[in-house]
């Protein structure tokens, strides 16, 4: 009996796995097999039109300029908050509220990070639907991501190193500068990659505050479309599976390399010698 | 508190009296009552101690007896800790070091070198030019100058003058070990504290920090924190020995292996307990 | 000898360092606003979405009983009740948990424990990439493939359904739930299992009975993220829901839940409308702070 039971439940596991795999399989499948005819040099590097298929390079655009200012406001704010946390504070009450703030952040779905940006940032300042007010917006999404990772970078930055650098008579500021955040920027770096595959996935809160015009935006304060957003439209509007599935191909094709380079600096962060 | 404890420490208050009229004036570091908590718990009670110039001080003792909490509040390296707590004065050079705010000044004088090597990773010659760099020393003929002058110092220049530029961690742990002394010395210090700086090398490497503290003695005043007696023996003109966060005896080193007045002291450097 | 030059320079330097103390305090209250930054992010978050989505109920008269329970959402005829998009995110949400929680954990507990080392190498950061495919993806995929499958299977006029949300949502939770459960079971002490299979237990009844209990905390981890990942999703939701505002009475009902609400009205909403849009975020935003609050005490009950 114990022995048919065992049998039964190392059954459920392998079809479990088997299942989860071939989901997932399929799913990544079908993409490629849907659009891969749609990708060539036009496709990728052409400018959209609304008839046929058009290109996607404003929507490739619209997604750079995304990461570029998001990251460019998060990830200096993000390491500083973290190195406040990790090297500056004393464990408190204060460090708890930032703590509790920033796990909530985490926690917040972006639908609701669109609401707000849609009436904090293109309402009440004013910026309309634009690149600038989703970036602002995706800003606030990462800043928990870059705050933990590197968190967690500092963390493994050994203590000898920052007495070594104390002992010799150099502020806190020179170690973090010229010590500490040497030693930790390949665990920062990942962060930072980790975060841009969060801001190319995000959908919601952008089509709520850059809008959906297609179209090679003139400047951050234009409103456009990036590639997530493209993909929910065209099969939203006109069922366009096959578009879809090509601009799915260049996503995943982003998420991939960005994973990979990822994996590849954590590696080194692994073999570094110290 | 127990009778026993209460005389103990009439006991240990008596002998401090008498020996601070051996000492001269001209004690370059002079300690007086010196209290220190973490917290709620007090891990040093009343230490009085005065350093002479140029000589080297062994503080000896079991584990936990309050040898290396004192070694670090004479660098002030016990401010990195959370909820240290300080009464009583330390004195060096006629200036209370915890009355000035001066920290970096003070870490500039009074040099550490650590229990493990902790050099940082970077290349051997950024290492010991690391100190002055950060005192705003820019200018590369002084800084190899002072490099090689602190290398030779610490009886390391011929081992590693070829490999300047080399990555620091991949010499070996008693070369790494001479390096740190080097990057202390780059500093041109006064006084030098060296907390166990032996205990992770070979018996090896170990004779070699060994002579070069002998040489060494002649230009700073040295204070180091060991387990082995036999190296206090070796290495030290006066020994103080802690117990449980009090000096229970400082004397000539002869003295307190040879002919120690407390019964604690003789068990202790005999080996009866530690 | 050390040359008198160096001397100097080195003394010199050691004269004063007040510049040095000023960039210290300087940079400490720097570093500090740049962590305060998220609490008054969080703070704004809050502050606006409730703000705004509070008005209509403080200050217009509407009643919040009947925001919460009304049946009917006709912004043109001032009609604003969303029982039954309460109802599609309660239902869809307890559905993908169904479907989603036992696949993802047995397969967690397949890579951790049962497969031979040179699977579980491929298939594991292949599922942790599948964690970062953009979940428009998930929808169109299930646009494409489930939505007409199910209206062929159940002959229905219209696949998009509460059933294809279900699916949808349970799929894209998958690789967050394999990830985080799996890393928390191959943190189980190997003594535990030793321990387990001296005794006499066999390697499948370790499995359940020593090594996924002593996980559990990490399981619940894993639970909450793809519940959180699951209940937020919008714009994949969208497209295989179907939108209706019914209340949904079956799984092959179209359904319209909170989230999609707000996605599709909120480009041309303004006025109350637009308000009860906020309303229904901090409804949304509620329920995630009540499950995450459940789920918190059922693990930490279950952790004594």
């Amino acid at each position: 009996m114990r022995k048919f039971k065992d049998n039964f439940m190392l059954g459920l596991l392998w079809f479990s796995a088997f299942l989860t795999v071939a989901v997932l399989v399929v799913i990544v499948g079908y993409i490629f097999f849907k659009g891969f005819r749609l990708i060539n040099f036009d496709f990728i590097f052409g400018d959209y039109s609304p008839v046929g298929h058009g290109g996607i390079w404003p929507m490739i655009i619209t997604t750079i300029y995304t990461i570029v200012i998001s990251l460019i406001i998060a990830t200096p704010i993000g390491i500083l908050a973290a190195v406040y946390l990790q090297e500056y504070a004393k464990q408190g009450r204060l460090v708890r509220v930032i703590r509790f703030a920033t796990e909530s952040l985490t926690g917040i779905p972006s639908i609701i990070y669109g609401l707000f940006g849609a009436v904090f940032f293109v309402t009440t300042l004013k910026l309309g639907m634009s690149i600038i007010a989703a970036s602002l917006t995706l800003t606030i999404i990462v800043l928990p991501v870059i705050i933990r990772t590197t968190e967690e970078a500092l963390k493994t930055v050994p203590l000898s190193y920052r007495e070594g650098s104390l002992a010799l008579g150099t502020t806190k500021l020179q170690t973090l500068y010229k010590v500490i955040l040497p030693s930790a920027m390949p665990g920062i770096l990942s962060g930072i990659i980790l975060s841009m595959g969060r801001i190319v996935g995000e959908s919601a809160a952008i089509f709520l505050t850059a809008g959906t015009v297609a179209a090679m935006p003139e400047s951050i304060f234009s409103s456009a479309r990036t590639l997530t957003v493209h993909s929910y439209l065209v099969t939203q509007e006109s069922g366009d599976i096959e578009l879809a599935a090509a601009v799915g191909i260049v996503l995943i094709v982003i998420i991939l390399v960005l994973n990979l380079s990822a994996t590849f600096i954590s590696k080194k962060l692994n073999k570094a010698d110290y | 508190m127990s009778a026993t404890t209460l005389e103990r420490n009439n006991k240990g208050t008596e002998k401090f009296s008498s020996n601070n009229e051996q000492q001269t004036t001209d004690a370059k570091i002079k300690v007086k009552n010196l209290d220190l908590f973490y917290g709620e718990k007090q891990a040093l009670y009343q230490v009085s101690l005065d350093i002479k110039e140029k000589e080297v001080t062994a503080l000896i003792g079991p584990s936990g007896c309050g040898k290396s909490t004192f070694l670090r509040t004479l660098n002030r390296m016990n401010d990195l800790i959370d909820g240290v707590k300080i009464n009583g004065e330390i004195v060096i050079d006629n200036e209370n070091i915890y009355n000035s705010s001066d920290v970096i000044k003070l870490r500039t004088r009074v040099g550490m070198v650590f229990q493990k090597p902790n050099l940082f990773p970077m290349s051997i010659f950024d290492n010991v030019a690391y100190g002055p760099r950060m005192q705003g020393i820019k200018n590369k003929k002084a800084l190899n100058k002072i490099v090689e002058e602190s290398l030779r110092g610490a009886a390391i220049w011929d081992e590693v003058k070829d490999r300047l530029k080399s990555s620091a961690l991949g010499l070996s742990g008693g070369q790494q070990q001479r390096v740190c002394i080097a990057r202390a010395i780059a500093m041109k210090p006064d006084v030098i504290l060296m907390d166990e700086p032996t205990s992770a090398l070979d018996p090896i490497s170990t004779l070699k920090v060994e002579e070069l503290i002998a040489q060494m003695k002649k230009d700073y005043t040295i204070v180091i924190v060991t387990h082995n007696m036999q190296q206090a023996a070796r290495v030290s003109d006066k020994t103080a020995f802690f117990l449980n966060g009090e000096i229970i005896e400082y004397d000539e080193t002869d003295h307190i292996f040879s002919m120690p007045k407390d019964q604690r002291t003789e068990d202790y450097v005999t080996g009866r307990f530690g | 000898m050390p040359s008198p030059s160096n001397e100097n320079q080195i003394v010199d330097m050691k004269k004063s360092n007040k510049l040095k103390y000023f960039f210290e305090s300087a940079s400490e209250k720097l570093f500090l606003i740049c962590a305060m930054l998220s609490v008054i992010s969080l703070l704004l978050i809050i502050g606006f979405v409730f703000y705004k989505g509070s008005h209509p109920f403080v200050a217009e008269g509407y009643s919040f009983i009947d925001f919460i329970f009304g049946m009917e959402w006709v912004p043109s005829e001032d009609k604003f009740g969303i029982l039954p998009m309460i109802v599609a995110s309660i239902f869809s949400t307890i559905g993908a948990l169904v479907i989603g929680v036992p696949i993802g954990l047995f397969t967690a507990i397949f890579l951790a424990e049962i497969a031979p080392k040179r699977v579980a190498k491929i298939i594991s950061p292949a599922v942790q990439l599948l964690a970062g495919i953009p979940s428009v993806l998930y929808g169109v995929f299930g646009l494409a493939i489930i939505v007409p499958m199910l209206q062929n299977n159940f002959g229905l006029a219209k696949g998009q359904s509460l059933l294809a949300v279900i699916i949808v949502l349970a799929i894209m939770m998958l690789p967050t739930i394999v990830t985080v459960a799996e890393t928390a079971i191959r943190a189980v002490p190997k003594t535990y299992r030793e321990g387990s299979l001296a005794l006499g237990a066999s390697p499948i009844g370790t499995i359940f009975k020593v090594v996924v209990p002593a996980a559990k905390s990490g399981i619940m981890a894993a639970i909450v993220l793809g519940l959180g990942r699951a209940i937020g999703e919008t714009m994949a939701v969208i497209l295989v829901a179907g939108n209706s505002l019914i209340l949904p009475t079956s799984l092959t009902d179209s359904v319209r839940p909170l989230t999609t609400n707000i996605a599709l009205e909120m480009g041309y909403a303004f006025g109350t409308h637009q308000e009860m849009l906020f309303a229904t975020g901090i409804v949304l935003f509620s329920f995630i702070l009540i499950l995450n609050f459940v789920l918190a005490k059922i693990s930490s009950k279950g952790g004594k």
